[in-house]
């Protein structure tokens, strides 16, 4: 099934498919280790809702939901 | 030789540089434009043939052209050549990091591998093959821990004996073979050096490479409807994973989880926000409080405890227990300021007393001392309010706060990363200014460095203090500590407004993006953290008698001389140079409430706000040497000698000040605000001016001048006369307006040809 990263729930997990945005976002996402069969598991929400906090490539990151907008997954079972 | 630390954020360089160059080694600060990379050199365990130069480039992610720190540290491997690019790597995060080793791997410079943090590796129970990473690397690949200093020295050895030079490889070529092939020939003809480098680069869709000439068409001719730049990507990380992470065997203890369950805590849905109001809280509390345990407060709510002067003590007692203690135990902090006011004082009264020339006891112990000592009694508390944010930083968790905090500066057009910089201007403006390098955005860097002022940075904490002190003393109002916690929080709002303002108007443009690492947590180094305290001291005190030094000299003879070069004595002051200079320029304050209103002697507080442009501790040292012939003048003053003796350096000139001039609270509090809110001193003037465009620096100036001035003016206004606040708010609100209907369009302005133009690009 397929799903954006910012509709992800708590706990979810998924495979990378495709890296969408342009220019400097896209690249930054690529270099922060979100690329294509990565694995993401969504860990938390800031206390307003906003960054996300995920676990990629073994360490933590946090973007916003309208970065991860751009990231299509694909949920693992 | 000259060999280059190159690596991701986090990843122990800094550690790393400090252990080779010895704490002893010159680290120097080069805030310029286009480099800011530290140099030292290798204090060699055994005998090198040659001096080795270590130069630290700033952390980076990747060889992108997008944030000035990554173009710093590319322009410097490609450009500069250095002998040996040492890369290095933190083992407990292999994969991410070795990304920035394939990019690295392709300029023609030789490299050598640190595996770094080796020993927590260890620790969790996994492992590395090294030989497997060196062998697919094709260079020396070294197991350190920076921290600890294990295997450095023998890398260092392996360094020198086996550098040589070598040519670029790169790990996309099996994939994207034609692809390769087709642009390095291009930069091959074009004769650059390291052209493999470029040819990847520009197959990354690189900015940089596409503004070459002919450059954009090659690539579209190769590209055709591919989407080249994730292919690469793809590319490196697939490398990576099938073949360099491999060479890590995973242990059975699954470690990490320390950093886990204290974000269950610190990122809390609920106390995240609450518990970084108290941590801050406390920062402040324990730095500037008087009244630290809230004895003081609570010994009031029945008989108080007695104060100072009622204890019945001898007089060495009473200067001892009063570093500690009146009427409440102090903070920290404020011990610290005591015992060196108290040594000053101690200092200045010997040195006066003991020359009996009278116009030179005047020159040396009001002149030279008091303005000096004024100066440099307030260096604990900033190297304290230094310590804490160091450790906050060092530890992780200022990360954690732009976190939590994204979504509320988000409102006002900011990424919560700004908030670093920012907070860090509490304590200086100049390494706050340099540290918007790690804002990606041109609209966020230009917005925050202009606001960064506005956080009271350490020198302007006398200013504070000491006319919130006087307030209170003088005038037996409000809470000193309250009027300075007050003061803060309005520069806050001030920078609030202004970022505001500005990215409805000149600044419009998307919000910048927040894609952040959130690094582990790990306990601050206590050496790494002495070094940061022993550069601030030897910035603040190199300051102190230097440029502050020279400017209280000045100010004392231009007070004590006439137009004819005579020496006038203190009780003459009026007929000074200074006088007239500051007469001159006083009616320029008019407005804000310590102008022409203040009569004879209103012109120190002009003088004083002048003197704060070179550096903001010359408006207290100003006040130090002003004041001193204030009390001289003593029958003019009319203040009880014992009210002048029974208080700390800066508060007594101020006192001093506010009887000579009769100026009432709020032209002080006005005073405050502009010295807060105006142009910053010289050394953050020249720093923005290195950090921004040429035009955009102009109009920072002025963008200074005009919101020192407007938020002084209304304070004064309001202060004095209430019923100015609606006048205030109706021109709020019809700025609002107008500035609502232009983003709207429903009005329009004639488009000037001017640097707004060019901020928004």
């Amino acid at each position: 099934m397929e799903k954006k990263l910012s509709d992800f729930i708590l706990g979810e997990e998924g495979v990378v498919c495709k890296v969408g945005g342009e220019g400097r976002i896209r690249r930054r996402l690529f270099d922060m280790g979100i690329t294509p069969s990565a694995t993401i598991v969504m860990k938390k929400l800031a206390p307003l809702g906003d960054p996300m906090e995920v676990t990629v490539r073994g360490y933590e990151l946090t973007l916003r939901k309208t970065e991860a907008e751009y990231v299509i997954m694909t949920v693992k079972d | 030789m000259k060999v280059a630390l190159i690596g991701n954020p986090n990843c122990g360089k800094t550690t790393l540089f400090n252990k080779l160059t010895g704490s002893t080694a010159h680290v120097g600060n080069w805030p310029g434009v286009t480099v800011e990379k530290r140099e030292g050199v290798y204090k060699a365990k055994f005998r090198a043939a040659e001096r080795i130069e270590i130069v630290d480039l700033p952390g980076i992610y990747s060889l992108s052209p997008y944030t000035p720190e990554e173009v710093v540290s590319r322009n410097f491997m490609i450009d500069e050549r250095p002998d040996l690019v040492i890369n290095i790597v933190d083992a407990t995060n292999l994969e991410r990091n070795l990304y920035l080793t394939t990019q690295v791997l392709e300029a023609d410079v030789p490299v050598m591998v640190a595996l770094n943090m080796i020993d927590l590796l260890e620790k969790s129970g996994d492992s590395i093959d090294v030989a497997v990473l060196e062998r697919e690397l094709k260079v020396p690949v070294m197991p350190i821990s920076a921290l600890k200093g294990t295997g450095v020295d023998k890398m260092m050895e392996r360094a020198v004996a086996e550098c040589k030079p070598r040519n670029g490889v790169t790990v996309i070529n099996d994939a994207l073979t034609k692809e390769v092939a087709a642009t390095l020939d291009y930069y091959e003809n074009a004769g650059v050096p390291s052209p493999l480098f470029h040819a990847v680069k520009l197959l990354e869709n690189d900015e940089i490479e596409l503004r070459r000439n002919g450059a954009r068409e090659l690539l579209e001719k190769i590209a055709q409807d591919k989407d080249l730049e994730a292919a690469v990507v793809d590319e490196r990380y697939k490398y990576i994973v099938s073949r360099l992470a491999v060479a890590k065997q995973k242990g059975k203890a699954n470690a990490a989880n320390k950093s886990d369950k204290i974000d269950k805590v610190l990122t809390h849905r609920v106390w995240a926000l609450p518990i970084f109001a108290v941590i801050l809280f406390a920062i402040f509390h324990v730095t500037f409080s008087e009244d630290f345990l809230y004895i003081g407060a609570w010994a009031s709510l029945g008989r108080g405890l007695p104060a100072l002067a009622d204890l019945g003590l001898s007089d060495g007692m009473e200067t001892f227990v009063g570093i500690f203690y009146d009427g409440a135990v102090f903070s920290p902090g404020v011990i610290l300021f005591n015992i060196f006011d108290t040594l000053f004082s101690t200092i200045t009264d010997a040195v006066g007393g003991a020359i009996s020339t009278e116009w030179l006891s005047g020159f040396i112990a009001d002149g030279i001392l008091s303005g000096l000592f004024s100066v440099l009694g307030f260096l604990p508390q900033i190297l304290m309010l230094f310590l804490w944010f160091s450790i906050l930083e060092d530890s992780g968790y200022m990360a954690r706060v732009a976190f939590v905090l994204d979504r509320i500066f988000r409102r006002f057009g900011l990424s919560g990363r700004s908030f670093m910089p920012m907070i860090m201007g509490f304590g200086c403006s100049v390494p706050a200014m340099i540290n918007t390098r790690t804002l990606a955005d041109e609209n966020e860097r230009t917005a925050t460095i202009r606001v960064i002022p506005f956080f009271a940075c350490g020198a302007k904490l006398p200013i504070l203090t000491a006319i919130a002190g006087g307030i209170c003393t003088y005038f037996g109002v409000g809470n000193a500590d309250l009027i300075t916690y007050g003061m803060y929080f309005l520069g806050v709002i001030a920078a609030v407004v202004c970022v505001l303002l500005m990215r409805n108007t000149t600044m419009k443009g998307e919000i910048p993006p927040f894609i952040m690492e959130l690094p582990a947590y790990h306990r601050p180094q206590f050496k790494n953290l002495m070094l940061h305290l022993w550069d601030k001291t030897k910035h603040f005190v190199k300051k102190a008698f230097t440029i502050i030094f020279a400017s209280t000299v000045i100010i004392w003879l231009f007070s004590h001389l006439n137009w004819s070069w005579h020496y006038l004595t203190d009780d003459m002051m009026n007929e000074s140079i200074l006088a007239s200079i500051g007469k001159f320029i006083q009616p320029l304050f008019t407005p804000l409430g310590f102008g022409s209103q203040l009569g004879a002697y209103g012109w120190v507080f002009a003088v004083a706000a002048l003197t704060g442009l070179i550096a903001k501790e010359n408006v207290i040292a100003t006040f130090g040497t002003l004041g001193a012939c204030l009390i001289a003048m003593g029958a003019n003053v009319g203040v009880a000698s014992d009210v002048l003796l029974a208080d700390e350096e800066g508060v007594t000139s101020a006192i001093a000040m506010i009887t000579a001039t009769d100026i009432n609270i709020p032209a002080l509090i006005s005073f405050i605000a502009f010295n807060m809110l105006t142009i910053p001193c010289f050394a953050a003037c020249a720093t923005a001016k290195g950090e921004l465009k040429k035009s955009t620096f102009r109009w920072t100036l002025l963008f200074w001048v005009a919101s020192g001035y407007t938020i002084s003016c209304a304070v004064y206004t309001i202060g004095a006369w209430w019923w100015t606040l609606f006048i205030w708010l109706a021109l709020v609100a019809g700025a609002i307006t107008v500035i609502v209907l232009n983003n709207k369009g429903k009005i329009k302005f004639r488009k000037r040809k001017n640097n707004n133009a060019e901020t928004v690009q």
